[in-house]
């Protein structure tokens, strides 16, 4: 794997493996040490042109743990606002030496663009509403942990909410779907794509009518700029129609799971805390964060993959 | 050209020797545990984990494994075995811990695990418990308890089994 742009690249194997790698890192993060070598002396820039607390924060956390450098860039402080370009950002931090670029840009496919820029491994950490592969493998790893189980067969995922903007629902509709999942998209027509007969998925209006197939519940942040957008009519309508209150809560099937990729709109998408209920995982969704994250970059930088390089030094 | 050094009872008596060996080593009130690596030393530190039981059945011997890979200097050469993965559930501070291989070759996965074993807590002291030493050491680390040495070229194929030790030079079996 030379990058990870999107989940369909990383296909069915690639997501296993890296899922798989990721049991590894759990561990590591439970010592009383959670630090090892394996990247020692490789450098990660994270690029991130967008706002972000925890993926931002746990890339630096899972690249720390593996002993490599980090560099950060905000583009506030930097030369972008004296007009340089993207490509030229690049190919500067490039010229520094780094072996990866995690990055989070509001344009959909900028990560592929960057790959052609330069000879590091590129890490999409969200590109517009295109795709956040990580989260995807974050929220499958959540999944597997919790149920005890590697494929999901028979398992029915329904994502709530603003499935138009998110790339963390294309992700998850492609992965989930690779491990066997049947996948249901509950929105408001405006609030979804204007076609998506190609998804491997259904779709309704209701959520009250899915709730009792639902095994996992996915509920999207719903971003209240959509509002003043006219994608819909006001938060109020939105969160009786498609907001969790208990009542909802109290109609998924027992052994259902609850999930969130944060942060979360209190009051909108979210009526309950979550944190009262049992059957939450958003905690673990955000701790198991920084140890899929660093799956990704031992993957990217130290796996099989990365090996013909390491040979040709060797011999 | 394959040949068979050590067969199953070989293998069996020194599994107990080695027991033997390890608690007549002990002294003092530290902690014994045994630490297998991932994966070739799994199966080795359960058995002479079993068999220190068997010779003093009160004595408390935690078990644990370590997968090294993360702490090797040739990452990336070798895959990431999955599965494989690191259980150490008693506390290292202060023990007494034995790392247990199947084979001691060039002493690199024994300089991994001795910096990964750190990462759990600082042992009072770490010795090495191996079936079969076949040398070519390209660090200075000799093992404490030893099932067989045994020499051998840098071609030569050693694998290590319940069953018995074979070893294949040339390649073929």
């Amino acid at each position: 794997m030379k990058h990870l742009r999107s989940i369909d690249e990383l296909g069915h194997d690639g997501v296993v493996r890296l899922l798989e790698l990721t049991t590894h890192m759990v561990e590591i993060n439970s010592r009383p040490v959670p630090k090892v070598p394996a990247l020692r002396g490789r450098t990660v820039a994270s690029l991130f042109f967008e706002d972000s607390t925890r993926t931002r924060l746990s890339f630096e956390t899972a690249a720390k743990r593996l002993s490599a450098d980090t560099m950060t860039f905000s583009v506030s402080t930097s030369s972008v606002n004296k007009g340089e370009s993207l490509r030229d950002t690049v190919e500067t931090i490039t010229d520094m030496g780094v072996d990866a670029f995690v990055v989070r840009h509001k344009s959909t496919g900028i990560p592929w663009q960057i790959s052609d820029w330069t000879d590091a491994c590129v890490v999409n950490a969200g590109d517009g509403w295109h795709q956040h592969p990580t989260q995807a493998l974050v929220d499958c790893f959540t999944v597997r942990q919790a149920l005890g189980r590697d494929r999901f067969d028979g398992l029915t995922l329904t994502i709530v909410g603003d499935i138009k903007h998110s790339r963390v629902a294309r992700s998850n509709i492609s992965a989930f779907s690779m491990l066997g999942a049947n996948v249901v998209l509950v929105a408001p027509p405006t609030l979804l794509p204007p076609d998506v007969s190609h998804w491997p998925v259904e779709v309704s209006h209701r959520l009250d009518e899915v709730l009792h197939r639902t095994d996992i519940l996915y509920m999207l942040r719903l971003q209240s700029e959509r509002m003043s957008q006219g994608h819909v009519p006001n938060l109020r309508e939105y969160a009786e129609a498609f907001g969790l209150d208990a009542r909802r809560v109290g109609m998924l099937p027992s052994g259902a799971v609850l999930m969130h990729p944060g942060p979360m709109n209190r009051g909108v998408e979210m009526l309950i805390d979550p944190s009262t209920l049992t059957n939450s995982l958003i905690h673990q969704q955000v701790s198991n964060g920084v140890s899929v994250r660093m799956a990704v970059l031992f993957d990217l930088l130290a796996g099989e993959s990365s090996a013909s390089h390491l040979s040709q030094e060797a011999s | 050209m394959s040949n068979m050094v050590m067969s199953a009872g070989d293998v069996r008596r020194a599994i107990t020797r080695i027991a033997h060996e390890i608690l007549e080593r002990q002294q003092g009130p530290a902690q014994l545990a045994i630490v297998g690596l991932q994966r070739g030393g799994a199966w080795l530190a359960d058995a002479i984990a079993a068999a220190i039981r068997h010779i003093e059945p009160t004595t408390n011997v935690p078990l644990g494994y370590l997968d090294v890979s993360m702490h090797r200097d040739d990452i990336g050469l070798r895959p990431v075995v999955p599965g494989a993965i690191s259980r150490i559930n008693f506390p290292v501070d202060g023990a007494t811990v034995v790392l247990v291989d199947d084979v001691l070759y060039t002493g690199r996965t024994v300089r991994a695990a001795m910096e990964g074993l750190n990462t759990y807590g600082r042992p009072r002291a770490i010795q090495l418990a191996v079936l079969v030493d076949r040398g070519h050491r390209e660090l200075p680390i000799r093992p404490d308890y030893v099932g067989k040495n045994l020499p051998t070229n840098l071609v030569d194929d050693v694998r290590v089994a319940s069953e018995g030790v074979v070893v294949t030079r040339d390649g073929t079996t």
